[in-house]
């Protein structure tokens, strides 16, 4: 581990102005950060602590929604009652991601910005684009089982971790940013990632300084939500491949549908097509099998994860048959 | 006085029958679980020394020949004030072994250590570390068991009856099994550390290690320096399961550090280490064939195997023995294939041997079942023993009927054919395995001293975790007539008495029986002095009963008190009799038809192992081996990266081990009868025996919930998928 600086935060002022450089990061709950400096993956020559920043609440917009600050921890945000009763996708992609200890560490803002696991990315004497532009990809040809297969690129294969990042993509959140001039803007979720291409070490719509301050929830829309997640044990494991969808039916049809898809992706992934090809349609074995091919048609594995090409077609369908009942 | 005694014989203790003290055999805790939670059972690397610094062993990142080792940099970096590259050994010895670990001739493995850094402050050494990158010479090396050139087959451990191919094929009934195994690891919470401290020649160091007595002369031999000039510390030990027997890397270059720089110095592995340079589980490749007549009963049998290890190492997974069989069998067929492969070292993992290769054979037994359209229970009550049917050997004791059927009964059991149950997308199945694993008795010595306030044991022996602590003051407490809370008992250095040490299940047993033999000796000390006869006393709450009086034991014992050492020394039984532990396990599963994940619902084990020293103790390690079972089953695997033969998920965010929600409610029950031949005991090594066989009990039970075999461990949820596809669901 390198020595670093360390500052604490009062306000976001205090915190974009802190880290408006490359040499900084912030601080959250610091499950994933202070893990990655310990390998020296990162190497910030300063933490700004935002840990203690004025964004630990959860309160209703005017619109009817959510705002959740970028503080509140996994485990709040997994508890709130609102949350539960009005968005239970999101509360149980939260709970079925990481562990209770590390939920009640976490952060929203941390969440969406966790680093991929990829395990050569979390080893600085491999090769790796992400880590080091133009140094090669190790997992290509490694046994990379926990890698993706869907808007990845020759430079890069890595699967984004985050479970709640899921449930917010199909709950159409957006992003609030406040930038080092104190700028804020919002962000859809569509818009937050940006897919490797050739610069797998740019992950996000995010500059220098930019800082999570909240995610904004609109009112719910579909009253059918679920989370299915397959992993290698019961708890305490990323995901192979996860499933969130928020579905209305009206008259027998699928009158709305927003899908999401974890552990197949660099970003909590979408496909507006497959959206398209359910709706108005009635449920049936037939489309929904139909859906599932349209979903990974483009997708590609490189061997070790091959088995997720037909195990997200499978649980999709799993996952419609159930919401459409 | 020494007590001493040679294990020749049955040689059953009476006063552990008669229990007068009623300690032994209690569910007593463990005296020092509270300062464990609570942070002051001192572990090896939580001793702060005055000028200690800190090292970090840095790893090579390929295989080859070391050109240079590039060290000025490293020198240059802060903090940094050596940098140590000779005598760092290739891997750890293995267990049970006086002599040095391997020493090192270039870089055998991938992640294999190769420099010790050492700073001041721990970040530095660790900084300097992650930037060691030394010239290196490639070599290409065989990474792949199956495709190594250089695979050995030592003679002894082969064996082909004659006639073999005829009983086979004149077989009604048979099948041809071949089940893999990944390579698997023992991560311990504890990781490998050692902190080394020189004053003058003599070398003080306190480690994480299993088998003090072994470990010392083997950092002897490592040092080139007298063993009675070593002090090896290790009163606490995080775990070990194997992965400690041997002195390991850490432990040899503390020492060689803290010589030159005459300071103490502290080498911590990373975890990463642990996962990457210690010792593996060897992955196998085991073909099992069996046949069986019309009446069930087994005519032939073959176990064929390939294990792998670097070249040079001696140990090779026992996945099964040339010289014995657990079954009825008439012809048996044994080949033990080692294929020489540069992946870490492959050595003792809990339960080496059985571990994996109780399980598999379980397997093909529950298909041999199937074709013979017999009960999986029934097919194994028909072909229980009562004599090892290869050796003529009778068994000392071998209740496996006894424990099928009281297993059986405490589970429910009831086999259906597959497929006969659905929740939902869930297919529910039950299915088992027996537990088999292997008794030998160790030598050991110990030494007890009585005063007027209690008593005090004194040996090397280890408590990794098992219960040594508890079961040794239980075991002086029924003896000597006291209170176990009276009973002190201090473990963990060599300047006591040296035992066995923890490894092969045999601690207890062999440390126990030192302990007992002290007392023995203390018995007649105190019988003397009332000029009776030990066996007409009885010692019970600090009293001697003799006759029609009763004294308090205060009175008779001198101001200085009394001490006395017993010694138990291994005999010849091995060529008498068998001495083997059994079980029967079971389980009940569901498998997710649409996931392909597999839950396991409940899990039931009942064991026989002689008398039960500490029935909490006990039931805590068997329940440690059905969850290692539900790992090994499920979600264990060393990933070896085919480029390279690197560990690629070395962390337990990667190496999967059952977390709380994979672990179901699990019961146990022993049949607890002392075996006669199991020393004054009468106890038979217990820790790794339910492990042996366990993660068969789940497969099984997958077969019999979903309809599939997966021979390929773990049954990971593709693997299922890929299987139900087959099947055509
Ligand atoms: C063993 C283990 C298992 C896990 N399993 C799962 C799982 O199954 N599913 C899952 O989804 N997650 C899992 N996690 C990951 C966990 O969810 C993340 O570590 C956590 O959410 C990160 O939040 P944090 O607040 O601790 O982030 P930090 O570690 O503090 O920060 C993470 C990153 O985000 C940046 N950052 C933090 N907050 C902000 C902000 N407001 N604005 C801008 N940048 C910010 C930091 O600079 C840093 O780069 C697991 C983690 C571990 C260690
Ligand atoms: S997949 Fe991406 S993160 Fe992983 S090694 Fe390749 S470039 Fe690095």
């Amino acid at each position: 581990m390198r020595p670093f600086d360390y500052r604490r935060a009062g306000d976001v002022a205090q915190a974009t102005a802190a880290a408006g450089d490359a040499t900084a990061a912030y601080i959250a709950g610091g499950t994933n950060i202070i893990d990655l400096m310990k390998l020296e993956v990162s190497t910030p020559a300063r933490l700004v602590d935002i840990s203690r920043l004025p964004l630990h609440r959860i309160t209703q917009t005017q619109d009817g929604g959510l705002r959740i600050g970028a503080m509140v921890s996994n485990s709040a945000v997994a508890a709130d009652m609102a949350v539960r009763q009005r968005y239970p996708l999101l509360a149980r992609a939260i709970l079925a991601g990481a562990s209770g200890q590390i939920r009640n560490k976490a952060t929203v803002g941390g969440n969406l910005l966790q680093r991929t696991r990829c395990a050569w990315f979390q080893d600085i004497s491999a090769a790796c684009n992400k880590r080091e532009p133009g140094a090669g990809c190790a997992a290509k040809d490694g046994p990379n089982r926990m890698n993706a297969i869907l808007g990845v690129s020759g430079h890069c294969i890595a699967a984004h971790p985050s479970d709640m990042a899921v449930a917010l993509r199909a709950l159409d959140a957006q992003i609030e940013v406040t930038a080092a001039d104190g700028a804020t803007r919002l962000v859809a979720m569509d818009d937050f990632y940006r897919l490797p291409g050739d610069a797998p070490h740019l992950e996000t719509c995010l500059a220098e300084g930019d800082l999570v301050t909240s995610v904004i929830l609109p009112p719910p829309t579909a009253e059918t939500q679920i989370y299915r997640k397959i992993r290698d044990r019961a708890s305490y494991a990323f995901a192979l491949v996860s499933v969130a969808a928020a579905l209305r039916m009206q008259d027998g049809r699928i009158a709305a549908v927003r899908l999401a898809f974890g552990g197949v992706a660099p970003r909590p992934w979408n496909d507006p097509a497959v959206e398209q090809l359910l709706i108005g349609q009635p449920p049936s074995k037939d489309l929904f099998v139909h859906a599932g091919e349209a979903l990974v048609a483009p997708a590609i594995g490189h061997g070790g994860n091959d088995f997720k090409i037909t195990m997200v077609q499978r649980l999709l369908a799993a996952v419609l048959r159930e919401a459409s009942e | 006085m020494t007590e001493t005694l040679k294990l020749d014989g049955p040689s059953r203790e009476a006063l552990l029958d008669r229990a007068a003290q009623g300690a032994i055999g209690r569910g007593l805790d463990r005296p020092e679980g509270p300062l464990k939670v609570t942070g002051q059972a001192g572990y090896a690397a939580d001793a702060r020394l005055d000028g200690m610094v800190h090292g970090v062993l840095a790893r090579a990142r390929q295989t080859g020949t070391i050109t240079d080792h590039r060290l000025e940099a490293l020198k240059a970096m802060p903090g940094v004030v050596l940098v140590l590259t000779d005598g760092i050994p290739r891997n750890p010895a293995q267990g049970a072994v006086p002599t040095a670990p391997p020493a090192a001739d270039g870089v055998a493995y991938t992640g294999q250590p190769t420099a010790l850094i050492v700073a001041e402050r721990f970040e530095d050494a660790w900084h300097a570390a992650l930037a060691y990158d030394p010239q290196i010479t490639p070599v290409a090396h065989d990474l792949d068991p199956e495709t190594a050139a250089t695979v050995e087959t030592p003679e002894d451990k082969q064996r082909a009856d004659d006639g073999w191919q005829d009983t086979w094929d004149a077989a009604p009934t048979k099948v041809d099994v071949t089940v893999t195994t990944p390579s698997l690891t023992s991560a311990p919470m504890e990781p490998h550390a050692a902190i080394a401290m020189w004053e003058g020649d003599q070398l003080t160091l306190r480690g994480g290690l299993q088998m003090l007595k072994f470990n010392r002369k083997s950092l002897a031999d490592a040092l080139d320096m007298p063993v009675a000039k070593i002090r090896l510390l290790a009163p606490y030990v995080g775990g070990g399961f194997g992965s400690k027997l041997g002195v390991a890397q850490e432990a040899v270059a503390a020492a060689l550090a803290a010589k030159q720089l005459g300071r103490p110095v502290s080498v911590v592995m990373h975890r990463r280490q642990v996962f990457e340079a210690t010792m593996r589980r060897s992955e196998s490749r085991q073909r099992i064939r069996l046949a069986c007549d019309d009446a069930g009963i087994i005519r032939a049998t073959a176990q064929e195997y390939r294990v792998s290890n670097l070249p040079g190492e001696a140990f090779s997974e026992p996945v099964a023995r040339a010289d014995r069989a657990f079954y009825a069998t008439d012809k048996l067929k044994i080949t033990h294939e080692i294929a020489r492969i540069h992946r870490m070292a492959a050595g003792s993992v809990r339960a080496p041997g059985e571990a994996i290769g109780i399980p598999a054979f379980e397997m093909a037994l529950d298909e041999l079942a199937e074709a013979a359209g017999i009960d999986p229970l029934e097919l194994r009550l028909k072909n229980t023993v009562e004599a090892d049917p290869i050796s003529g050997l009778p068994f000392s004791s071998y209740p496996l009927a006894d424990t099928l059927k009281a297993g059986a009964k405490a589970f429910g059991w009831q086999h259906r054919p597959p497929r006969q149950q659905q929740e939902g997308e869930w297919w529910i199945g039950q299915g088992l395995a027996s537990a088999i694993r292997g008794h030998f008795a160790a030598e050991a010595e110990a030494r007890v001293s009585l005063t007027a306030q209690g008593a005090i044991v004194e040996t090397d022996q280890t408590d990794i975790g098992t219960g040594s602590y508890a079961i040794l003051r239980q075991i002086t407490g029924e003896m000597l007539g006291l209170d176990p809370a009276d009973v002190e008992v201090r473990l963990g250095d060599t300047a006591f008495p040296p035992a066995f040490g923890s490894g092969g299940s045999a601690g207890a047993a062999s440390s126990g029986t030192a302990v007992l033999l002290a007392c023995r000796a203390l018995r007649k000390r105190i019988a003397a002095s009332l000029d009776a006869a030990p066996d007409d006393l009885t010692l019970k709450d600090g009293h001697v009963i003799h006759g029609n009086r009763r004294t308090a034991l205060a009175q008779i014992v001198p101001q200085e008190g009394w001490c006395e050492q017993g010694h138990v020394a291994a005999g010849d039984i091995s060529d008498k009799v068998r001495t083997t532990t059994c079980g029967a396990m079971f389980a009940q599963v569901a498998v997710n038809a649409v996931t392909g994940e597999i839950r396991v619902r409940q899990m039931h084990g009942t064991f026989a192992a002689g008398r039960i020293l500490n029935h909490k103790t006990a039931t805590s390690q068997c329940h440690g081996g059905l969850i290692w079972g539900i790992g090994m089953a499920l979600m264990e695997e060393l990933h070896h990266d085919p480029r390279d033969g690197a560990v690629v998920n070395r962390d337990f965010a990667q190496f999967h081990i059952p977390a709380n929600a994979d672990v179901p409610p699990l019961s146990v029950d022993f049949l607890d009868a002392a075996d006669d031949w199991g020393g004054p005991l009468g106890a038979l090594g217990l820790g790794e025996l339910s492990i042996s066989g366990a993660a068969g009990a789940i497969l099984n039970a997958v077969h019999n919930a979903a309809g599939i075999r997966i021979r390929d461990m773990p049954a990971t949820p593709d693997k299922v998928l890929d299987a139900l596809d087959k099947l055509g669901s």
